[in-house]
């Protein structure tokens, strides 16, 4: 693997980042401290990284409703997340989006997106534009198991193959849509050879492992770059948490989330690849750690101290301008 | 001053967009045309209607963009393009198609800006053909506007001939926000006087189609000729009327059908669509909260009844409001 150590290094930050922002954002919505419905991305790391890590600002995601992960490997201000979380007027969406709707358009981020498979025709959308421009820039959408039967998805899927545009399709198959495993939602055997059939390679990684997404994402998007049209990803993962915050599921196997935790960690995967290897230390790893951590209590204290929005801020922000010139 | 038709005069504001500023692009179902056929005349269609024609010709297939039948990926397509910069102007060829990409015209195209804190702008303009009178029944005759209306953070324009589609489509790939432009297809081959050069006509500003004393007639789309006809004939029975053309339905331009009903104390309001949660019961609660006081008379609705559009050309012609109704219902509230 090629990776530099400083890119190792900003790797696992990231991972370890979305890590620590869902395990405390778990805890202070049973707490009762976060509003409304949240979807977390735990267990899920290491794919956003691995994508993420090959994309500048100009280059376009758009995510689902378990949207944290991706937005936070694309940039997003982890302070200003968390205090959209808790719905502050200084959140990074005024408080106006919440968890499924947070977006930073300068950072290329198109937003999480509460509507399953609602994101991958907005980014055909980012892709073509980039096409018209030539500007060299990929739309990556993130999609998971759930998304992939919607009618949005196949129309984006051949949509992008017909006018050629550099759309990149990730999908991560943490086996449950909602409450719905996998092996009875999607009725082929085959879900890479079905998502080909429209026309473009699908790369596959092991969704716990950041150095094998980031190799496929790498190649992925080289081929969707270099002008050959879209092209996917896909992951097989695991979400350690319910599809939302209090869901009992009662779908899991005995034993299954511990095994999950226990054997499709990201993180212990990372850190058992680069010991030993003479690059990056697993002081410096736990160094990482502390940092993020304390980042993480920083935010919830920043959150916690933000100002609230005020009733009139309700109507605005609709349009940029309405109502005769 | 040349007369053009509806059609060429918003064929040719989009001509006039797109040589103007390269981020406007037009895609959608055949707005070009033969794309992969053994023909080989692509963009000899330039839409079903034929008011994308020449497009292909004059800006290429990079602005001229050809699509499967799929209206989510198109309106998607759009909102994604507009949102990192582009100025699209998508064709959804039947406004009732409006039911297979809802999704991405209300939750994501219409929400972006609020949902992200005012931190994005998408100057998408989505086109539909829309509305009654070619027994095209019950799936390809709807207005679908007034449905629309109804959802904040989206604009909604109708024209009701040539000089103002042209106008107002030029405000529309302007606009900041996203813009649902709907074209009265009845109205295509209408002819009025069109300037060659660019204008723009402001969102919310209502037209005083015909000015009187006595009643106040708010109008929209196919319905304002229609409006004006019997309005006309009744001048001979003495009796005059304001009309008024809203032109948007979001934005609203409240103010001048509340000083004209100020003053008349009388209002009827025609609309082709189905009368329940429409433009006309919209109208009308609005006279009643804001204008009660002025009233001398009850607020009549000249709408559809609640049923979908027939085939039959005798029951289309039933089913849409016509001048005679248009009449007798302005009588009504003078009696």
């Amino acid at each position: 693997m090629n990776l530099s150590r400083d890119q190792l290094l900003r790797a696992y930050r990231q991972m370890k980042t979305i890590r620590e922002f869902e395990e405390r954002a778990h805890a202070e919505i049973m707490n009762g401290q976060i509003a409304g419905f949240t979807h977390l991305y735990t267990g899920q790391e290491a794919n956003a990284v691995g994508v993420c890590e090959h994309l500048d600002h100009q280059d376009t995601i758009i995510s689902t409703h378990r949207g944290h992960g991706h937005c936070i490997a694309k940039g997003a201000d982890v302070i200003g997340m968390m205090k959209e979380l808790w719905g502050s007027a200084e959140g990074l969406c005024k408080g106006k989006g919440g968890s499924m709707h947070v977006a930073d358009i300068e950072k290329g981020i198109l937003g999480a997106n509460g509507i399953v498979a609602g994101g991958p025709p907005i980014s055909v959308g980012s892709a073509l534009a980039a096409k018209i421009r030539k500007n060299g820039r990929v739309a990556v959408s993130f999609s998971g198991d759930g998304s992939v039967n919607q009618g949005t998805c196949f129309e984006a899927m051949n949509l992008a193959v017909v006018l050629k545009v550099p759309a990149v399709f990730v999908i991560e198959n943490n086996y449950y849509s909602e409450h719905t495993n996998i092996s009875y939602a999607v009725g082929c055997d085959d879900l890479k050879a079905r998502t080909e059939g429209f026309g473009f390679p699908v790369f596959v990684a092991d969704g716990a492992d950041f150095f094998s997404v980031y190799d496929a994402a790498g190649k992925a998007i080289e081929h969707a770059r270099s002008g050959n049209g879209p092209a996917g990803v896909f992951a097989e993962t695991g979400r350690f948490h319910g599809h939302f915050v209090g869901d009992p599921q009662y779908y899991r196997a005995d034993g299954e989330l511990d095994d999950l935790r226990e054997n499709s960690c990201c993180l212990k995967n990372f850190r058992a690849r680069v010991d030993g290897g003479g690059v990056v230390s697993a002081e410096e790893l736990d160094a990482i750690d502390a940092e993020v951590m304390a980042l993480i209590d920083e935010a919830v204290s920043a959150a916690r101290a933000a100002a609230r929005p005020t009733a009139e801020q309700v109507t605005e922000d609709v349009y940029i301008q309405y109502g005769s010139a | 001053m040349p007369e053009k038709t509806m059609r060429d005069a918003i064929n040719e504001a989009l001509h006039q967009a797109m040589a103007e500023d390269d981020s406007v692009f037009v895609i959608g179902e055949d707005v070009a045309g033969c794309n992969g056929s053994p023909s080989g005349k692509v963009g000899e269609v330039g839409g079903v209607f034929g008011v994308t024609s020449g497009l292909y010709k004059a800006f290429g297939p990079d602005r001229c963009i050809d699509t499967p039948i799929s209206e989510s990926a198109i309106v998607g397509a759009a909102a994604g393009a507009a949102l990192v910069g582009m100025r699209p102007v998508a064709e959804i060829m039947f406004a009732d198609f409006i039911g297979v990409c809802m999704d991405q015209i209300v939750n994501q195209m219409g929400k972006f800006r609020y949902m992200f804190g005012g931190k994005s702008r998408c100057p998408a303009v989505i086109r539909f053909a829309s509305g009654g009178g070619f027994s095209a029944a019950g799936q390809h005759s709807q207005s679908m506007y007034q449905v629309m209306t109804s959802f904040p953070g989206l604009k909604v324009v109708i024209p009701s001939n040539a000089y103002d589609a042209k106008g107002l489509l030029l405000q529309a790939i302007r606009d900041d926000d996203p813009v649902l432009f709907f074209e009265p297809k009845a109205l295509y081959q209408e002819a009025c006087e069109v300037p060659d050069e660019m204008y723009t006509l402001p969102f919310g500003e209502a037209a005083f189609v015909r000015e009187g004393d006595d009643v106040t007639v708010v109008a929209f789309g196919q319905m304002v000729n229609r409006a004006a006809a019997a309005i006309d004939a009744l001048e001979a029975d003495g009796i005059s009327c304001d009309l008024i053309d809203p032109r948007t339905s979001s934005p609203l331009d409240e103010d001048a059908i509340l000083e004209s009903v100020e003053a008349t104390g009388r209002l009827v309001v025609v609309d082709e669509s189905p009368p329940r949660c429409g433009l006309t019961a919209d109208i009308a609660a609005l006279a009643a909260d804001r204008a009660f006081h002025a009233l001398k008379a009850p607020v009549k609705q000249v709408s559809a009844p609640h049923s979908p559009t027939p085939f039959s050309p005798e029951l289309e012609a039933a089913y849409i409001p016509d001048v005679e109704k248009i009449k007798t219902t302005i009588k009504e509230v003078l009696a």
